[in-house]
């Protein structure tokens, strides 16, 4: 769950009932128009519903997690030392994707090249390698980055 | 028809999303204070670390196996247990969240193979949370947690039952002879509502295996043992009598008790931590939309050290029913006050709300003085949404004592890994 930097924000849906649904969002549900006297608004028809940044990123709420980057080695694909990245355990991996896997129980994060059994990550940044398993060693892809948020200076 | 899901080791199944390198060692999560084990995986099981084993009796495992020890990461598994109740729920129309890890899901109306929509269920979890699962399906709640019971245990004792049980188990469309080998290869302690003690009884009696259970006569059970049993029986036999809560119902009383990190022997503490217990009751006390009557306050030494004993409570009746957190504390500490000795080392204590009802109903009293309480409802609801925006705390009591973790009497987690979904400054870190 996303959420902004100091707080613990947790935007409850607009439907009530026991189950617990992880929301994900920045934003209230509904644009609640209430006016008790006078004219009533045409937005109460015809307006829409604030975007919701996150839960337009987010396809599958339970099987995101945000992660932190440290480090330089995917800075040509706009990745960042310091960025939190989404990633989504739901989607299969791909070739070309990029992709949070599991070296030596650390997490990374890396391009997969995957064609014709064979796989390697792929680092986008000249001065750092790429990682190419070994005979028999298995890596696993822990899942796919939807996307990666830079937080700018204000 | 019913299908009981739960996570396998759910505490430490966590702990491995995020850890990875955990994966394959002996690992164990501690209680609450670091006391004992309260989740094991399998290494650690094979190590024949027992539940509830406690931490000092196998601390020196962590030397000589590299058994990793971590302290209980409830927000954590909180999260998680969130994730994989949601997912679990798509198994059919109706879901009973048990406790953090286990659910049962109502199966009427479902079409289709339900072993293969099992799987498929529980293949979603693994994938989407990590947190691998046991899935058991039966004509009742019981055999349901039977079948998972069976499941779970022909995964992780090959020949124990036949492999194909392994991960789900659909006691429905069993045969009569497989069924019965199954009961046969099962013990009776093991079926859900027979405990320890009862259990014993009935070895002794020579009912040993759940098919001789399934054997039984209820009503002799009623007659020898009780209506609780006889209900096992039955739902063993295949008759549904234990009933199905989607919504759980309000609680009756609502109690927050801690032990403490260190024992505490001044007032001063314990007038922290009962001020604290008091909020969290009075928070769950809104929440489920109900005012107490009557809050009860207690305080103990620990009965596991050779320290001189005393446990007292006292119960202190509410001028009005009331959810105000102001009010309630103000109740325990005075229950408190009253109880406190000096010279003795605390080493729990708790506050319970009683005499619940309603919020809804306003009960007045003939107003012999002048009232000067108002409601102050707007003042709680507004405090319960600032603390839950900005994280418990925000807002408090200031006698619940302002140093969070730090005050005397808190949890010791010597151990705990980051809040890793739960709070920003924890998320797990990936390398570029």
């Amino acid at each position: 769950m996303l959420q902004a930097p100091g707080s613990q924000a947790q935007i409850e849906p607009c439907l009530g009932g026991p189950s617990p649904l992880p929301v994900i969002g920045l934003s209230v549900c509904a644009i609640d128009v209430r006016i008790h006297a006078g004219f009533p608004s045409p937005a109460e028809d015809l307006g829409g519903k604030r975007i919701d940044v996150l839960e337009h990123l987010v396809k599958h709420p339970q099987a995101t997690y945000q992660l932190k980057v440290r480090g330089e080695s995917m800075r040509e694909a706009g990745i960042f030392d310091g960025d939190v990245v989404l990633v989504d355990k739901a989607i299969r991996p791909r070739n070309g994707q990029i992709v949070v896997a599991v070296v030596d129980g650390d997490f990374t994060i890396k391009r997969l090249w995957q064609r014709a059994g064979r796989m390697k990550l792929l680092a986008a940044n000249p001065t750092y390698p790429d990682i190419t398993p070994k005979d028999g060693q298995e890596i696993l892809i822990w899942g796919v980055v939807v996307a990666s948020i830079t937080v700018h200076k204000t | 028809m019913y299908a009981l899901i739960d996570g396998n080791n759910f505490y430490v199944s966590c702990e491995r999303v995020f850890r990875p390198s955990l994966i394959g060692r002996p690992v164990i999560v501690l209680s609450n204070n670091d006391g004992c084990a309260i989740a094991r995986s399998n290494e650690a099981r094979d190590l024949g670390i027992k539940m509830g084993a406690p931490w000092f009796q196998i601390k020196h495992l962590a030397d000589t196996e590299g058994l990793v020890a971590l302290s209980a990461n409830f927000a954590l598994y909180g999260d998680m247990s969130d994730r994989m109740m949601t997912l679990a729920a798509g198994l059919g129309p109706g879901q009973e969240i048990y406790s953090i890890d286990e659910s049962f899901i109502k199966l009427d109306g479902v079409r289709g193979d339900l072993v293969v929509r099992a799987r498929k269920v529980r293949e979603r979890i693994l994938q989407w949370t990590g947190i691998p699962c046991g899935v058991g399906i039966g004509v009742t709640k019981t055999l349901a947690k039977l079948a998972n019971y069976v499941a779970k245990t022909a995964e992780r004792k090959p020949g124990s039952y036949p492999a194909e049980l392994g991960q789900v188990c659909d006691l429905t469309t069993m045969g009569k002879e497989q069924m019965e080998a199954t009961f046969e290869a099962t013990p009776v302690g093991e079926v859900w509502g027979v405990g320890r003690k009862i259990g014993a009884q009935l070895v002794e009696g020579g009912i040993k295996t759940v098919l001789d259970l399934a054997r039984m006569d209820p009503a002799t059970a009623r007659r020898g043992w009780s209506v609780v049993l006889e209900r096992t029986i039955r739902e063993v036999q295949g008759t549904a009598c234990i009933g199905f809560e989607d919504v759980p119902p309000t609680k009756r009383e609502i109690a927050c008790t801690r032990s403490f990190g260190r024992p505490v022997t001044e007032l001063t503490g314990l007038i922290e931590a009962v001020t604290e217990f008091s909020s969290r009751a009075a928070e769950k006390l809104r929440r489920q939309g109900s005012h107490a009557g009557q809050v009860l306050c207690f305080i103990r030494t620990s009965p596991f050290r050779s320290d001189p004993q005393y446990s007292r409570s006292m119960s202190v009746p509410l001028l009005r029913p009331t959810a105000d957190t102001a009010l309630i504390a103000d109740a325990a500490l005075a229950g408190l006050r009253t109880i406190y000795r000096q010279g003795y080392n605390y080493a729990k204590a708790g506050v319970m709300l009683m005499d619940l009802q309603p919020d809804t109903v306003v009960q007045q009293e003939l107003d012999l003085d002048e009232v000067t309480e108002s409601d102050r409802s707007l003042l709680m609801s507004t405090m319960d949404r600032v603390n839950k925006r900005y994280g418990r705390g925000a807002i408090l009591l200031a006698s619940a004592g302002l140093q969070g973790e730090n005050r005397s009497w808190a949890m010791r987690q010597e151990r705990r890994t980051p809040q890793y979904t739960t709070r920003w400054e924890d998320m797990a870190v990936v390398r570029a």
